[in-house]
């Protein structure tokens, strides 16, 4: 068997993030949804809205893990769908931006108050809303950072949590606009 | 100068005409009366009624499979197009062009659970390349054209497009197909690397044990892909298999041709896969019915993988080379190649492959024996060949045991001969297939061949048959059993043959009579070739209920889990049991 043993040694699985340009019509979301259940890939985080009006195109970031076969496999099947016009992996590309809107509700009394305010100020987070029984805070930035705070959240009282799930972007000048006039 | 104006219903014929169809195959409903009213008496399409929406699909399937154009379907909304849904898999499965319109309620009433709907886009999604719901009486005309074209381009596949009652009532303005091809799923197929080229001829010529196998790709990229792919076994003088899909294109007659591969392939196709060092794969896609064992699936080969989808490349087995694009542009610039390098240099001599493939030979894994008075399953197929190789002949299957001897008994010289349900294995294909077959070439000879269990999943197509006056001859290998599944139970469950028996079977001849058509009934070897002979000589359809020997299993055989070169010859072969991975697969 050893000869053959080359095929059975799995690949180390990476994050990815991906960042499609789709069609904002009834039914994109589900193709790309229902192709992730239905072949068996993994999504992490997925977040997606309208960014182009006129042409009526929306922007799906999304974060999914895989060996890299995996990965280019699931990049040509998302290329398959009608309305799914271009794929970027931006882990490929190179350096890019990734961000998450957190909304944190935190119900906490006494002196965990002032310790609840001062986490929110170390991480920069906004308070959105207060009772004399809670809070409402407003964190954005990494994912690991979020996690971070969320987790100190919840060592101070009881909590209810809103994540938007991941925004991306590549860095530098480069722009997709050439990319945008061919569709 | 007046304004074209049509009721939407109208328009959609238009733009089936406009777009080139001749035939639909379809069945009325409630949700698409309008579009029957508009087909009343129309003389530029003719509708075929079938008496079962998923027949109405295989037909289409069998339509567009012998001629290469897109096959088209009507149904009505709900059961009328959830009885679609497995015709559309198929089409699916095995890239076949289809345009399938289904009615659906009035927009108003989407989401209301109303009378006989049902959601038909979310159904349908994962079982076609695109499909549409359409809300806008104003999109009407352009959704359609973009349809064929999605349906028609790149890797092939169905279109479903979902009608509601309003919209095919509605007032619509016809907007003519626009010209201009559009780029659909990013595939720029004209856009040929030229090094890559080079490079796999270079490898193709300077291989010492090289070997090519094709798809339906080859298929459906159309008949000069075939010639195409015919003269590059030529040129290279190398061995050549085919897919159950893929039948055809290279003549059964050309010397290189080593027969199908795959489960139920022949050695030499399959020992000469497993020992190749170059492998050239056009068109087809490395299906688990192909490959057998994958970490064991041609170890030390370099592997070229010529297809138009490019997720078909890298998909279950990592190749050296993938090229996205057409088969016939591919071929064409790699022949050109190939010719180029030749001049420069010779062609590694072959000599030593070819003894070794010519031995692999001699064991004649399709070899059977005769005897005695009950007819081998085999011999029928071959007597059948026999018979009809000099008529102009289509041939259908269904599913099955039957279905393997035909891809291995019976010879194809041309493309598009061949219509069997490859991917999804739909029993019942067959008889519905050979009805959009026969519509397409009415004066060819059209045979199912079929077994007698697939039969009865859509016998109720006899009546279409009748209605039309399609003289398809209808070849049942009755073994009373469903006979791949008692095989199987044979081999991997200590022939424990639950529910695989086919019990209380018609009379088929007399099944046949109540049709008005023919019924034909041979017990005896020795009067089988009569039995064909008078098949082919009566006009009309002809059910012909071939007795075959009962227990006769289908070898060659890669059992499930096994490699190429683990095939087992026939049942007197030592075979270990299946592995427990092995028993997992289907």
């Amino acid at each position: 068997m050893s000869v053959y043993q080359k095929n059975e040694v799995e690949e180390v699985e990476t994050s990815r993030t991906l960042s499609l340009i789709v069609d904002n019509q009834p039914g994109t979301l589900a193709r790309v949804i229902g192709l992730f259940s239905g072949r068996g890939y993994n999504i992490e985080s997925l977040t997606v809205t309208e960014i182009d009006k006129m042409r009526n195109l929306s922007r799906i970031s999304l974060v999914t893990r895989g060996t890299s076969m995996t990965i280019e496999q699931i990049k040509s099947q998302l290329l398959r769908i009608v309305p799914v016009h271009i794929v970027r992996d931006l882990t490929l590309e190179g350096q890019f931006i990734k961000s998450e809107l957190a909304l944190v509700k935190l119900v906490v009394k006494g002196a965990n108050r002032v310790e609840a305010l001062r986490v929110a100020e170390t991480f920069r987070a906004r308070t959105l809303d207060v009772t004399l029984s809670s809070f409402i805070f407003e964190l954005t930035g990494k994912p690991s950072k979020l996690d971070a705070f969320i987790d100190l959240m919840r060592s101070l009282g009881d909590t209810e949590i809103s994540r938007t799930g991941v925004s991306a972007i590549s860095r530098g000048n480069k722009t997709e606009t050439k990319l945008l006039d061919q569709i | 100068m007046a304004i074209n104006y049509n009721s939407g219903a109208e328009a959609v014929i238009k733009a089936l005409v406009e777009n080139g169809v001749e035939v639909i195959f379809g069945y009325p409903g409630g949700a698409v009366l309008p579009l029957y009213d508009a087909l009343f008496e129309n003389k530029n399409i003719k509708h075929i009624l079938v008496r079962h929406e998923q027949a109405a699909v295989h037909a289409a399937e069998g339509y567009a499979r012998s001629t290469g154009k897109v096959g088209c379907v009507l149904v009505t909304s709900g059961p009328g197009a959830t009885n679609a849904i497995t015709g559309l898999t198929d089409a699916l499965m095995d890239s076949i062009p289809i345009i399938c319109l289904s009615g659906q309620v009035p927009t108003h009433l989407i989401g209301t659970d109303a009378f006989q709907e049902a959601d038909t886009t979310g159904i349908s999604r994962p079982c076609t390349k695109h499909n549409y719901l359409v809300k806008d009486a104003n999109k009407l005309c352009e959704i359609i054209h973009k349809s064929f074209v999605i349906a028609s381009s790149g890797r092939p596949g169905p279109v479903l497009i979902d009608l509601p009652k309003d919209i095919q009532l509605a007032n619509v303005k016809y907007v003519n197909k626009v010209s201009k091809i559009e780029k659909h799923n990013n595939v720029n197929i004209s856009n040929i690397d030229k090094d890559l080229i080079h490079k796999v001829a270079t490898l193709l010529l300077q291989a010492e044990r090289p070997i090519i196998y094709g798809g339906g790709g080859v298929v459906n990229s159309g008949p000069y892909a075939s010639k195409l792919l015919t003269e590059l076994v030529n040129i290279l003088d190398c061995p050549v298999t085919l897919t159950l899909m893929g039948l055809g294109c290279v003549p059964n007659t050309n010397k290189n041709f080593l027969g199908m591969l795959g489960m139920h392939g022949t050695y030499e196709a399959n020992l000469a896969m497993h020992n190749c060092d170059v492998m050239l794969n056009v068109g087809a896609r490395f299906d688990d019915r192909v490959t057998g064992r994958l970490n064991a699936f041609a170890p030390n080969s370099k592997k070229i993988h010529i297809d138009v989808d490019k997720s078909s490349i890298n998909k279950v087995v990592s190749v050296d080379y993938g090229i996205v694009g057409d088969c016939k542009e591919v071929l064409s610039a790699l022949i050109h190649e190939v010719k180029k390098l030749h001049n420069q240099k010779s062609i590694k001599s072959k000599t030593k492959w070819w003894s070794q493939i010519n031995q692999w030979k001699e064991k004649d894994s399709l070899g059977f024996k005769q005897i005695g008075n009950n007819i081998k399953p085999q011999q029928a197929i071959k007597s059948l060949y026999e018979k009809t190789k000099n008529f102009d002949t289509y041939i259908t299957t269904e599913v099955g045991q039957h279905q393997m001897w035909a891809a291995q008994y019976f010879g194809f010289s041309k493309p598009n001969r061949w219509m069997t349900s490859g991917g999804l294995g739909t029993m019942g294909y067959g008889l519905p297939s050979s009805v959009g077959v026969q519509i397409a070439h009415p004066k060819s000879l059209v045979i199912d061949i079929s077994g007698e269990a697939s039969f009865l999943m859509n016998m109720q197509e006899l009546s279409t048959i009748v209605q039309y006056k399609l003289p398809v001859k209808i070849f049942i290998l009755n073994n009373e059993w469903m006979g791949m599944v008692r095989q199987w139970q044979e081999l991997n469950h200590g022939s424990r043959y639950s529910e695989s028996y086919t019990a209380s079977l018609p009379d088929f001849v007399k099944l046949a009579e109540s049709f008005g058509i023919e019924g034909l009934r041979v017990d005896n070897i020795n009067n089988l070739e009569t039995t064909i002979d008078q098949m082919i000589k009566i006009k009309g359809p002809v059910i012909a209920d071939i007795r075959v020997e009962k227990e006769e299993n289908c070898f060659p055989m890669i059992p499930s889990g096994a490699a190429h070169n683990e095939m087992i010859l026939s049942s007197d072969d030592n075979h270990n049991d299946t592995s427990n991975e092995g028993l997992a697969l289907v």
